[in-house]
Protein backbone atom coordinates (compact mmCIF):
# COMPACT_ATOMS: atom_id res chain seq x y z
CA UNK A 1 0.00 0.00 0.00
CA UNK A 2 1.69 3.31 -1.09
CA UNK A 3 1.21 6.61 -2.59
CA UNK A 4 3.31 6.93 -5.36
CA UNK A 5 4.25 9.55 -7.55
CA UNK A 6 5.97 8.67 -11.16
CA UNK A 7 7.79 11.35 -12.60
CA UNK A 8 5.56 14.13 -12.13
CA UNK A 9 5.75 17.58 -13.84
CA UNK A 10 3.32 20.40 -13.39
CA UNK A 11 3.11 23.42 -15.73
CA UNK A 12 1.39 26.64 -14.38
CA UNK A 13 -0.78 28.70 -16.65
CA UNK A 14 0.47 26.45 -19.32
CA UNK A 15 0.27 27.87 -22.77
CA UNK A 16 0.70 31.51 -22.12
CA UNK A 17 3.27 33.98 -21.23
CA UNK A 18 2.77 33.32 -17.48
CA UNK A 19 3.54 29.86 -18.07
CA UNK A 20 6.30 28.66 -14.99
CA UNK A 21 7.26 24.91 -14.54
CA UNK A 22 6.80 24.18 -10.89
CA UNK A 23 7.44 20.71 -11.11
CA UNK A 24 9.47 18.28 -13.41
CA UNK A 25 10.02 14.88 -12.64
CA UNK A 26 9.97 14.21 -9.21
CA UNK A 27 9.53 10.66 -7.84
CA UNK A 28 8.04 9.69 -4.86
CA UNK A 29 6.34 6.73 -2.81
CA UNK A 30 5.08 7.25 0.46
CA UNK A 31 4.08 3.75 2.32
CA UNK A 32 1.95 3.87 5.12
CA UNK A 33 3.73 3.89 8.20
CA UNK A 34 6.18 6.11 6.67
CA UNK A 35 7.38 10.21 7.43
CA UNK A 36 8.53 11.29 4.10
CA UNK A 37 9.85 14.76 4.42
CA UNK A 38 10.11 17.39 1.97
CA UNK A 39 12.80 20.30 2.02
CA UNK A 40 13.84 23.18 -0.26
CA UNK A 41 14.31 26.77 -0.41
CA UNK A 42 10.53 28.66 -1.02
CA UNK A 43 9.51 28.51 -4.25
CA UNK A 44 11.21 25.35 -5.09
CA UNK A 45 7.85 23.50 -5.39
CA UNK A 46 6.92 21.77 -2.47
CA UNK A 47 3.78 22.82 -2.23
CA UNK A 48 2.76 22.00 -5.44
CA UNK A 49 4.10 18.63 -5.04
CA UNK A 50 1.51 18.32 -2.32
CA UNK A 51 -1.09 19.67 -4.32
CA UNK A 52 -0.33 17.13 -7.45
CA UNK A 53 0.25 14.08 -4.62
CA UNK A 54 -3.76 15.44 -3.57
CA UNK A 55 -5.20 15.17 -7.03
CA UNK A 56 -5.78 18.89 -6.99
CA UNK A 57 -3.18 19.75 -9.93
CA UNK A 58 -3.52 18.64 -13.87
CA UNK A 59 -0.29 17.46 -14.21
CA UNK A 60 1.59 17.97 -17.46
CA UNK A 61 3.24 15.11 -16.82
CA UNK A 62 3.57 11.38 -14.91
CA UNK A 63 0.84 9.84 -12.94
CA UNK A 64 0.23 9.57 -9.08
CA UNK A 65 -0.75 6.15 -8.15
CA UNK A 66 -2.71 5.28 -4.72
CA UNK A 67 -2.62 1.65 -3.44
CA UNK A 68 -1.21 0.94 -7.20
CA UNK A 69 -4.81 2.07 -8.47
CA UNK A 70 -4.29 5.54 -10.93
CA UNK A 71 -6.00 8.15 -9.23
CA UNK A 72 -7.51 11.28 -10.96
CA UNK A 73 -8.94 14.06 -9.32
CA UNK A 74 -9.87 14.81 -5.94
CA UNK A 75 -12.48 12.82 -5.61
CA UNK A 76 -11.32 9.86 -6.44
CA UNK A 77 -8.77 10.27 -3.73
CA UNK A 78 -11.45 11.41 -1.37
CA UNK A 79 -11.18 9.52 2.20
CA UNK A 80 -7.58 7.88 1.61
CA UNK A 81 -5.46 11.05 1.13
CA UNK A 82 -5.89 13.90 3.92
CA UNK A 83 -4.25 17.25 3.08
CA UNK A 84 -3.54 19.70 5.54
CA UNK A 85 -2.93 23.08 4.01
CA UNK A 86 -1.04 25.94 5.48
CA UNK A 87 -2.83 27.34 8.60
CA UNK A 88 -5.33 25.27 8.08
CA UNK A 89 -6.97 26.78 11.22
CA UNK A 90 -7.75 29.69 9.06
CA UNK A 91 -10.60 27.10 7.94
CA UNK A 92 -12.39 27.25 10.91
CA UNK A 93 -16.14 27.48 10.02
CA UNK A 94 -18.46 25.58 12.99
CA UNK A 95 -19.35 26.65 16.40
CA UNK A 96 -17.52 23.77 18.29
CA UNK A 97 -14.14 22.22 17.77
CA UNK A 98 -15.70 18.47 17.89
CA UNK A 99 -18.63 19.54 15.40
CA UNK A 100 -15.61 21.17 12.92
CA UNK A 101 -13.62 18.35 13.15
CA UNK A 102 -16.87 15.90 11.73
CA UNK A 103 -16.81 17.95 8.92
CA UNK A 104 -14.80 15.76 6.84
CA UNK A 105 -16.41 12.26 8.07
CA UNK A 106 -19.77 13.49 7.73
CA UNK A 107 -18.69 14.59 3.70
CA UNK A 108 -17.58 10.94 3.80
CA UNK A 109 -20.99 9.88 4.61
CA UNK A 110 -20.41 8.76 7.96
CA UNK A 111 -23.54 8.47 10.18
CA UNK A 112 -23.67 11.84 12.53
CA UNK A 113 -23.44 10.19 15.97
CA UNK A 114 -20.22 7.62 14.09
CA UNK A 115 -18.53 11.54 12.81
CA UNK A 116 -18.51 12.78 16.10
CA UNK A 117 -16.99 9.58 17.25
CA UNK A 118 -14.28 9.99 14.79
CA UNK A 119 -13.98 13.41 15.60
CA UNK A 120 -13.67 13.23 19.30
CA UNK A 121 -11.25 10.13 18.47
CA UNK A 122 -8.75 12.58 15.89
CA UNK A 123 -9.20 15.27 18.93
CA UNK A 124 -7.44 12.73 21.58
CA UNK A 125 -5.07 11.52 18.50
CA UNK A 126 -3.64 15.09 18.40
CA UNK A 127 -3.46 15.39 22.56
CA UNK A 128 -6.56 17.46 22.81
CA UNK A 129 -8.61 16.11 25.29
CA UNK A 130 -12.19 16.40 23.58
CA UNK A 131 -13.98 16.79 26.41
CA UNK A 132 -12.43 19.68 27.40
CA UNK A 133 -11.82 21.06 23.59
CA UNK A 134 -14.57 19.09 21.58
CA UNK A 135 -16.82 21.69 23.19
CA UNK A 136 -15.11 24.92 22.65
CA UNK A 137 -15.32 27.56 19.60
CA UNK A 138 -12.66 26.91 17.53
CA UNK A 139 -11.54 30.68 17.28
CA UNK A 140 -10.73 30.85 21.35
CA UNK A 141 -8.09 28.53 20.57
CA UNK A 142 -4.62 28.84 21.10
CA UNK A 143 -2.23 28.88 18.03
CA UNK A 144 -1.00 25.44 18.96
CA UNK A 145 -3.87 24.41 19.95
CA UNK A 146 -5.96 25.10 16.73
CA UNK A 147 -3.12 23.78 14.28
CA UNK A 148 -3.87 20.41 16.55
CA UNK A 149 -7.52 20.80 16.21
CA UNK A 150 -7.30 21.92 12.75
CA UNK A 151 -5.26 18.49 11.94
CA UNK A 152 -7.85 16.48 14.56
CA UNK A 153 -10.07 17.76 11.27
CA UNK A 154 -8.18 15.72 8.74
CA UNK A 155 -7.58 12.96 10.38
CA UNK A 156 -10.83 12.61 11.71
CA UNK A 157 -11.35 10.89 7.85
CA UNK A 158 -9.36 8.26 8.61
CA UNK A 159 -6.82 9.21 6.01
CA UNK A 160 -4.00 6.00 4.48
CA UNK A 161 -1.97 8.83 3.91
CA UNK A 162 -1.51 12.40 5.49
CA UNK A 163 0.14 15.13 3.18
CA UNK A 164 1.12 17.80 5.88
CA UNK A 165 2.25 21.68 4.29
CA UNK A 166 4.39 23.52 6.82
CA UNK A 167 2.57 21.80 9.86
CA UNK A 168 4.90 23.97 12.45
CA UNK A 169 4.64 27.27 10.46
CA UNK A 170 4.10 30.06 13.05
CA UNK A 171 4.27 28.27 16.03
CA UNK A 172 5.98 28.64 19.44
CA UNK A 173 8.31 25.93 20.39
CA UNK A 174 5.55 23.71 22.42
CA UNK A 175 3.17 24.39 19.39
CA UNK A 176 5.67 22.43 17.46
CA UNK A 177 6.66 19.65 19.81
CA UNK A 178 2.37 18.89 20.09
CA UNK A 179 2.35 19.23 16.51
CA UNK A 180 5.35 16.99 15.79
CA UNK A 181 3.80 14.14 18.59
CA UNK A 182 0.64 13.97 17.01
CA UNK A 183 2.38 13.70 13.06
CA UNK A 184 4.42 10.92 15.19
CA UNK A 185 0.89 9.20 15.82
CA UNK A 186 -0.44 9.37 13.61
CA UNK A 187 2.11 7.23 11.49
CA UNK A 188 0.41 4.84 13.33
CA UNK A 189 -2.11 4.18 10.85
CA UNK A 190 -0.71 6.44 7.82
CA UNK A 191 1.56 7.07 5.76
CA UNK A 192 2.74 11.02 6.33
CA UNK A 193 4.47 13.81 3.92
CA UNK A 194 5.83 16.72 5.29
CA UNK A 195 6.38 19.63 3.27
CA UNK A 196 8.58 21.89 5.65
CA UNK A 197 11.15 24.23 6.61
CA UNK A 198 11.91 22.82 10.07
CA UNK A 199 14.06 20.20 9.42
CA UNK A 200 14.95 20.69 12.75
CA UNK A 201 11.78 18.94 14.16
CA UNK A 202 11.12 16.37 11.46
CA UNK A 203 14.43 14.97 10.19
CA UNK A 204 14.94 12.60 13.19
CA UNK A 205 12.09 10.05 12.75
CA UNK A 206 12.12 10.35 8.61
CA UNK A 207 12.25 7.41 6.65
CA UNK A 208 12.99 9.37 3.43
CA UNK A 209 13.63 13.11 2.53
CA UNK A 210 13.44 14.73 -0.56
CA UNK A 211 14.82 17.82 -1.40
CA UNK A 212 13.10 20.11 -3.64
CA UNK A 213 15.70 23.22 -6.71
CA UNK A 214 13.42 24.85 -9.20
CA UNK A 215 10.91 22.11 -8.89
CA UNK A 216 13.17 19.19 -9.84
CA UNK A 217 14.66 16.45 -7.23
CA UNK A 218 18.35 18.15 -5.93
CA UNK A 219 18.56 15.27 -3.41
CA UNK A 220 16.28 11.50 -2.58
CA UNK A 221 17.52 9.28 0.12
CA UNK A 222 17.31 8.53 3.85
CA UNK A 223 18.51 10.71 6.69
CA UNK A 224 22.43 9.27 6.42
CA UNK A 225 22.39 9.90 3.11
CA UNK A 226 20.57 13.74 3.33
CA UNK A 227 23.52 14.51 6.29
CA UNK A 228 26.46 13.14 3.75
CA UNK A 229 24.87 15.43 1.15
CA UNK A 230 24.00 18.59 3.62
CA UNK A 231 26.99 20.36 3.27
CA UNK A 232 26.37 20.64 -0.29
CA UNK A 233 22.62 21.20 -0.10
CA UNK A 234 23.26 23.84 2.31
CA UNK A 235 25.72 25.64 0.46
CA UNK A 236 23.10 25.95 -2.41
CA UNK A 237 20.41 27.19 -0.07
CA UNK A 238 18.06 24.02 -0.43
CA UNK A 239 18.23 23.52 2.88
CA UNK A 240 18.50 25.23 6.32
CA UNK A 241 20.79 22.83 8.32
CA UNK A 242 19.56 21.66 11.76
CA UNK A 243 21.68 22.77 14.68
CA UNK A 244 23.54 20.09 15.92
CA UNK A 245 24.70 19.27 11.97
CA UNK A 246 25.33 22.82 11.83
CA UNK A 247 27.46 23.43 14.15
CA UNK A 248 29.60 20.14 13.28
CA UNK A 249 29.94 21.63 9.93
CA UNK A 250 31.51 24.70 11.44
CA UNK A 251 33.87 23.14 13.56
CA UNK A 252 35.44 21.12 10.25
CA UNK A 253 34.92 24.53 8.62
CA UNK A 254 37.14 25.78 10.83
CA UNK A 255 39.57 23.07 10.85
CA UNK A 256 38.32 20.81 13.21
CA UNK A 257 36.94 17.07 13.83
CA UNK A 258 37.30 16.78 9.80
CA UNK A 259 36.96 12.78 9.60
CA UNK A 260 33.45 12.82 11.98
CA UNK A 261 30.09 12.31 10.67
CA UNK A 262 27.57 14.61 10.50
CA UNK A 263 24.70 13.38 12.52
CA UNK A 264 20.97 14.81 14.24
CA UNK A 265 21.54 13.02 17.70
CA UNK A 266 23.81 15.14 20.53
CA UNK A 267 25.83 12.68 21.79
CA UNK A 268 26.89 11.19 19.06
CA UNK A 269 27.73 14.54 17.95
CA UNK A 270 29.53 15.50 21.54
CA UNK A 271 31.36 12.05 20.83
CA UNK A 272 32.44 13.39 17.65
CA UNK A 273 33.93 16.61 19.08
CA UNK A 274 35.80 14.68 22.01
CA UNK A 275 36.97 12.13 19.75
CA UNK A 276 38.79 14.85 17.23
CA UNK A 277 39.83 16.63 20.63
CA UNK A 278 41.52 13.55 21.75
CA UNK A 279 43.03 12.29 18.61
CA UNK A 280 44.58 16.01 18.25
CA UNK A 281 45.96 16.12 22.01
CA UNK A 282 47.64 12.24 21.13
CA UNK A 283 48.79 14.11 17.98
CA UNK A 284 50.27 16.74 19.78
CA UNK A 285 52.06 14.85 22.51
CA UNK B 1 -11.48 25.53 -11.02
CA UNK B 2 -12.69 28.47 -11.94
CA UNK B 3 -10.87 31.48 -11.89
CA UNK B 4 -12.78 34.79 -9.90
CA UNK B 5 -12.23 37.30 -12.42
CA UNK B 6 -14.06 40.56 -12.16
CA UNK B 7 -15.85 42.57 -15.11
CA UNK B 8 -12.94 45.05 -16.36
CA UNK B 9 -10.59 44.44 -14.45
CA UNK B 10 -7.02 46.58 -15.71
CA UNK B 11 -5.25 45.43 -18.38
CA UNK B 12 -1.93 46.84 -18.72
CA UNK B 13 -0.54 48.17 -21.74
CA UNK B 14 0.92 51.14 -23.31
CA UNK B 15 -1.31 53.36 -25.59
CA UNK B 16 -2.98 56.79 -25.40
CA UNK B 17 -5.97 55.70 -23.45
CA UNK B 18 -3.92 54.13 -20.65
CA UNK B 19 -1.22 57.37 -20.37
CA UNK B 20 -4.54 59.22 -20.67
CA UNK B 21 -4.71 61.07 -16.51
CA UNK B 22 -7.44 59.24 -14.91
CA UNK B 23 -9.89 62.38 -14.02
CA UNK B 24 -9.58 63.20 -17.54
CA UNK B 25 -10.85 59.54 -18.43
CA UNK B 26 -13.35 59.62 -15.88
CA UNK B 27 -14.76 63.49 -17.07
CA UNK B 28 -14.73 61.85 -20.91
CA UNK B 29 -17.31 58.61 -19.34
CA UNK B 30 -19.17 60.80 -17.71
CA UNK B 31 -19.85 62.63 -21.02
CA UNK B 32 -20.50 59.45 -22.76
CA UNK B 33 -23.03 58.24 -20.20
CA UNK B 34 -24.63 61.63 -20.41
CA UNK B 35 -24.86 61.80 -23.73
CA UNK B 36 -26.40 58.03 -23.99
CA UNK B 37 -29.40 58.89 -21.93
CA UNK B 38 -29.76 61.84 -23.95
CA UNK B 39 -30.55 60.06 -26.83
CA UNK B 40 -34.53 59.49 -27.67
CA UNK B 41 -35.09 55.86 -28.24
CA UNK B 42 -38.81 56.80 -30.67
CA UNK B 43 -36.52 58.55 -33.35
CA UNK B 44 -34.48 57.15 -35.81
CA UNK B 45 -31.96 60.29 -34.96
CA UNK B 46 -31.83 58.27 -31.77
CA UNK B 47 -30.12 54.94 -33.35
CA UNK B 48 -27.86 57.32 -35.01
CA UNK B 49 -26.55 58.72 -32.37
CA UNK B 50 -26.11 55.34 -30.65
CA UNK B 51 -24.14 54.50 -34.17
CA UNK B 52 -22.17 57.18 -33.14
CA UNK B 53 -21.40 56.49 -29.53
CA UNK B 54 -20.50 52.78 -30.86
CA UNK B 55 -18.30 54.02 -33.22
CA UNK B 56 -16.39 55.97 -30.61
CA UNK B 57 -16.39 53.49 -27.96
CA UNK B 58 -14.79 50.81 -30.86
CA UNK B 59 -12.22 53.69 -31.58
CA UNK B 60 -11.21 53.81 -28.24
CA UNK B 61 -11.19 50.24 -27.91
CA UNK B 62 -8.49 50.08 -31.05
CA UNK B 63 -6.67 53.15 -29.54
CA UNK B 64 -6.55 51.69 -26.28
CA UNK B 65 -5.01 47.88 -27.75
CA UNK B 66 -7.03 46.17 -24.98
CA UNK B 67 -8.14 42.83 -26.27
CA UNK B 68 -11.64 43.00 -27.51
CA UNK B 69 -12.15 39.90 -25.49
CA UNK B 70 -11.88 41.55 -21.90
CA UNK B 71 -14.77 44.06 -23.18
CA UNK B 72 -17.04 41.86 -24.84
CA UNK B 73 -16.81 39.27 -21.38
CA UNK B 74 -18.33 42.66 -19.76
CA UNK B 75 -21.91 42.27 -21.69
CA UNK B 76 -22.06 38.49 -20.70
CA UNK B 77 -23.43 39.92 -17.14
CA UNK B 78 -25.75 41.92 -18.49
CA UNK B 79 -26.90 39.80 -21.36
CA UNK B 80 -29.78 38.28 -19.26
CA UNK B 81 -30.96 42.07 -18.72
CA UNK B 82 -30.53 42.83 -22.23
CA UNK B 83 -32.66 39.85 -23.80
CA UNK B 84 -35.59 40.46 -20.98
CA UNK B 85 -35.15 44.42 -21.79
CA UNK B 86 -36.13 43.52 -25.59
CA UNK B 87 -38.81 40.88 -24.56
CA UNK B 88 -40.51 43.11 -21.78
CA UNK B 89 -40.92 45.99 -24.34
CA UNK B 90 -41.36 43.70 -27.40
CA UNK B 91 -44.43 41.88 -26.06
CA UNK B 92 -47.75 43.45 -25.86
CA UNK B 93 -51.53 42.56 -24.66
CA UNK B 94 -53.09 42.55 -28.04
CA UNK B 95 -51.51 45.46 -29.43
CA UNK B 96 -53.32 46.98 -32.77
CA UNK B 97 -50.49 46.33 -34.87
CA UNK B 98 -48.60 43.04 -34.72
CA UNK B 99 -45.68 41.75 -36.65
CA UNK B 100 -46.55 38.56 -34.95
CA UNK B 101 -48.62 36.76 -32.39
CA UNK B 102 -48.33 34.21 -29.59
CA UNK B 103 -51.43 33.49 -28.28
CA UNK B 104 -52.70 36.69 -27.06
CA UNK B 105 -49.99 38.06 -26.92
CA UNK B 106 -48.17 39.47 -29.67
CA UNK B 107 -44.55 41.93 -30.74
CA UNK B 108 -45.39 45.22 -31.62
CA UNK B 109 -42.87 47.03 -34.33
CA UNK B 110 -42.94 50.03 -31.71
CA UNK B 111 -41.90 48.02 -28.55
CA UNK B 112 -39.68 45.90 -30.36
CA UNK B 113 -37.71 49.20 -31.50
CA UNK B 114 -37.70 50.51 -27.51
CA UNK B 115 -36.92 47.81 -26.57
CA UNK B 116 -33.84 47.22 -28.89
CA UNK B 117 -32.60 50.43 -28.34
CA UNK B 118 -32.75 50.27 -24.41
CA UNK B 119 -30.99 47.38 -25.18
CA UNK B 120 -28.04 49.01 -27.03
CA UNK B 121 -28.08 51.29 -24.34
CA UNK B 122 -26.77 49.28 -21.88
CA UNK B 123 -24.25 47.53 -23.88
CA UNK B 124 -22.67 50.77 -24.69
CA UNK B 125 -22.79 51.79 -21.08
CA UNK B 126 -21.00 48.73 -20.00
CA UNK B 127 -18.83 48.58 -22.67
CA UNK B 128 -17.93 52.31 -22.59
CA UNK B 129 -17.58 52.41 -18.64
CA UNK B 130 -15.23 49.26 -18.34
CA UNK B 131 -12.88 50.32 -20.89
CA UNK B 132 -12.19 53.09 -17.58
CA UNK B 133 -11.54 50.35 -15.12
CA UNK B 134 -10.06 48.38 -18.31
CA UNK B 135 -6.98 50.88 -19.31
CA UNK B 136 -6.72 52.59 -15.39
CA UNK B 137 -4.95 50.67 -12.80
CA UNK B 138 -6.75 50.64 -9.28
CA UNK B 139 -4.42 53.25 -8.02
CA UNK B 140 -5.11 56.14 -10.87
CA UNK B 141 -8.46 55.47 -10.81
CA UNK B 142 -8.59 56.36 -6.84
CA UNK B 143 -6.11 59.07 -7.22
CA UNK B 144 -8.67 60.20 -10.17
CA UNK B 145 -11.69 59.79 -8.19
CA UNK B 146 -10.40 61.77 -5.21
CA UNK B 147 -9.58 65.12 -8.26
CA UNK B 148 -12.80 64.74 -9.48
CA UNK B 149 -14.73 65.01 -5.66
CA UNK B 150 -12.06 67.39 -4.55
CA UNK B 151 -14.39 70.34 -4.90
CA UNK B 152 -16.39 68.80 -2.14
CA UNK B 153 -14.17 69.08 0.68
CA UNK B 154 -15.28 72.49 0.27
CA UNK B 155 -18.49 71.07 1.96
CA UNK B 156 -16.37 68.86 4.52
CA UNK B 157 -16.53 65.52 2.54
CA UNK B 158 -14.19 63.92 3.35
CA UNK B 159 -12.46 63.06 0.57
CA UNK B 160 -9.28 61.63 0.92
CA UNK B 161 -10.74 58.91 3.01
CA UNK B 162 -13.25 58.14 0.47
CA UNK B 163 -10.29 57.76 -1.70
CA UNK B 164 -8.28 55.51 0.47
CA UNK B 165 -11.45 53.74 1.15
CA UNK B 166 -11.91 52.80 -2.29
CA UNK B 167 -8.12 52.00 -3.13
CA UNK B 168 -7.83 49.59 -0.40
CA UNK B 169 -11.37 47.75 -1.46
CA UNK B 170 -9.79 47.88 -4.73
CA UNK B 171 -6.55 46.45 -3.80
CA UNK B 172 -8.42 43.41 -1.72
CA UNK B 173 -9.90 42.13 -5.02
CA UNK B 174 -7.88 39.91 -6.09
CA UNK B 175 -6.48 39.27 -2.61
CA UNK B 176 -10.02 38.25 -1.18
CA UNK B 177 -10.62 36.30 -4.65
CA UNK B 178 -7.87 33.93 -4.15
CA UNK B 179 -8.44 33.31 -0.27
CA UNK B 180 -11.73 32.32 -1.17
CA UNK B 181 -10.43 30.07 -3.85
CA UNK B 182 -7.94 29.08 -1.14
CA UNK B 183 -10.01 28.09 1.49
CA UNK B 184 -12.37 26.36 -1.54
CA UNK B 185 -9.68 24.17 -1.79
CA UNK B 186 -9.33 23.08 1.62
CA UNK B 187 -12.76 22.54 2.27
CA UNK B 188 -12.76 20.23 -0.90
CA UNK B 189 -9.54 18.23 0.91
CA UNK B 190 -12.01 17.87 3.68
CA UNK B 191 -14.22 16.14 1.64
CA UNK B 192 -16.73 19.03 0.36
CA UNK B 193 -18.33 19.43 -2.83
CA UNK B 194 -19.93 22.38 -4.35
CA UNK B 195 -21.39 21.21 -7.54
CA UNK B 196 -23.13 18.60 -6.42
CA UNK B 197 -27.02 18.67 -5.77
CA UNK B 198 -29.96 21.69 -5.80
CA UNK B 199 -29.15 25.43 -5.54
CA UNK B 200 -30.31 24.75 -2.34
CA UNK B 201 -27.91 22.01 -1.11
CA UNK B 202 -25.28 24.44 -3.67
CA UNK B 203 -25.93 27.21 -1.09
CA UNK B 204 -26.04 25.55 1.96
CA UNK B 205 -21.85 24.24 0.49
CA UNK B 206 -20.74 27.46 0.61
CA UNK B 207 -21.00 28.14 4.37
CA UNK B 208 -18.17 26.40 5.29
CA UNK B 209 -16.22 28.84 3.02
CA UNK B 210 -18.41 32.24 3.66
CA UNK B 211 -17.47 31.88 7.21
CA UNK B 212 -13.91 31.48 7.40
CA UNK B 213 -13.50 34.20 4.47
CA UNK B 214 -15.30 36.75 6.44
CA UNK B 215 -13.36 36.09 9.55
CA UNK B 216 -10.56 36.17 8.00
CA UNK B 217 -11.55 39.53 6.29
CA UNK B 218 -12.38 41.16 9.46
CA UNK B 219 -9.43 40.22 11.09
CA UNK B 220 -7.32 41.33 8.36
CA UNK B 221 -8.99 44.73 8.58
CA UNK B 222 -8.33 45.27 12.02
CA UNK B 223 -4.49 44.16 11.43
CA UNK B 224 -4.66 46.72 8.36
CA UNK B 225 -6.16 49.81 9.99
CA UNK B 226 -3.51 49.04 13.28
CA UNK B 227 -0.56 49.15 10.88
CA UNK B 228 -2.43 52.32 9.42
CA UNK B 229 -2.07 53.76 12.75
CA UNK B 230 1.22 52.78 13.56
CA UNK B 231 2.83 54.72 10.20
CA UNK B 232 0.63 57.53 11.73
CA UNK B 233 -2.25 57.60 9.16
CA UNK B 234 -4.87 59.66 10.47
CA UNK B 235 -7.07 60.47 7.68
CA UNK B 236 -6.28 62.81 4.38
CA UNK B 237 -5.17 65.65 6.81
CA UNK B 238 -2.03 66.92 6.16
CA UNK B 239 -1.07 63.82 3.66
CA UNK B 240 1.22 64.33 0.50
CA UNK B 241 1.46 62.06 -2.26
CA UNK B 242 4.62 60.22 -3.80
CA UNK B 243 3.21 60.39 -7.50
CA UNK B 244 2.20 64.19 -7.78
CA UNK B 245 -0.12 63.56 -10.64
CA UNK B 246 -1.69 66.77 -12.31
CA UNK B 247 -3.83 66.70 -15.41
CA UNK B 248 -1.12 67.79 -18.60
CA UNK B 249 -2.51 69.90 -21.19
CA UNK B 250 -3.04 67.08 -23.40
CA UNK B 251 -5.21 65.72 -20.57
CA UNK B 252 -7.35 68.60 -20.70
CA UNK B 253 -7.83 68.73 -24.79
CA UNK B 254 -8.55 65.36 -24.77
CA UNK B 255 -11.30 65.64 -22.29
CA UNK B 256 -12.82 68.77 -23.47
CA UNK B 257 -12.81 67.34 -27.47
CA UNK B 258 -13.93 64.47 -26.64
CA UNK B 259 -16.64 65.57 -23.75
CA UNK B 260 -17.63 68.34 -26.06
CA UNK B 261 -18.19 66.13 -29.19
CA UNK B 262 -20.25 62.98 -26.92
CA UNK B 263 -22.91 65.50 -25.34
CA UNK B 264 -23.11 67.49 -28.90
CA UNK B 265 -23.64 63.85 -30.28
CA UNK B 266 -26.12 63.33 -27.84
CA UNK B 267 -27.74 66.93 -28.16
CA UNK B 268 -28.13 67.30 -31.86
CA UNK B 269 -29.76 63.85 -32.07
Amino acid sequence: MALTLTQVACEYAAGTSLASVALSDVSLTLEVGQLVVVLGSTGAGKTTLLRAAAGLLALSRGTVDVDGRPASGARARRGAVGLVFQRPEAQFFSLTVEEDCAFGPRNLGRRPADALDDARGALAAVGLDPDVFGPREPWSLSGGEARRAALAGVLAMRPRYLLLDEPTAGLDAAGRDAVCAAVERARADAGVLVVTHDADVFLGGADRVLVLRDGRTAFSGDVPALLDALPALAEAGDVDPPEIPRALMLARRRGFAPGGALTLDVEAAADTLVAARRAAAGGAR
Amino acid sequence: MKRITGIGQYVPADSPVHRLDAAAKIGVVAAFTVSLFMLDGSQLSGFVGLALLAAAVVTATAISRVPVRAVVRGLKAVAVIMALTIVANALRWQPADALARLGPLAVDGAGLRTGVFFAMRIMLLVTGTSLLTLTTSPVQLAGGIERVLAPLKLVRVPVGDLAMTLTIALRFIPTTAEEAERIMTAQQARGASFDAGGPIARARAYAPVLVPLFFQLFRRADALATAMEARCYRGSEGRTRLVDSRMRPVDWVTMLVASTLLIATGWLL
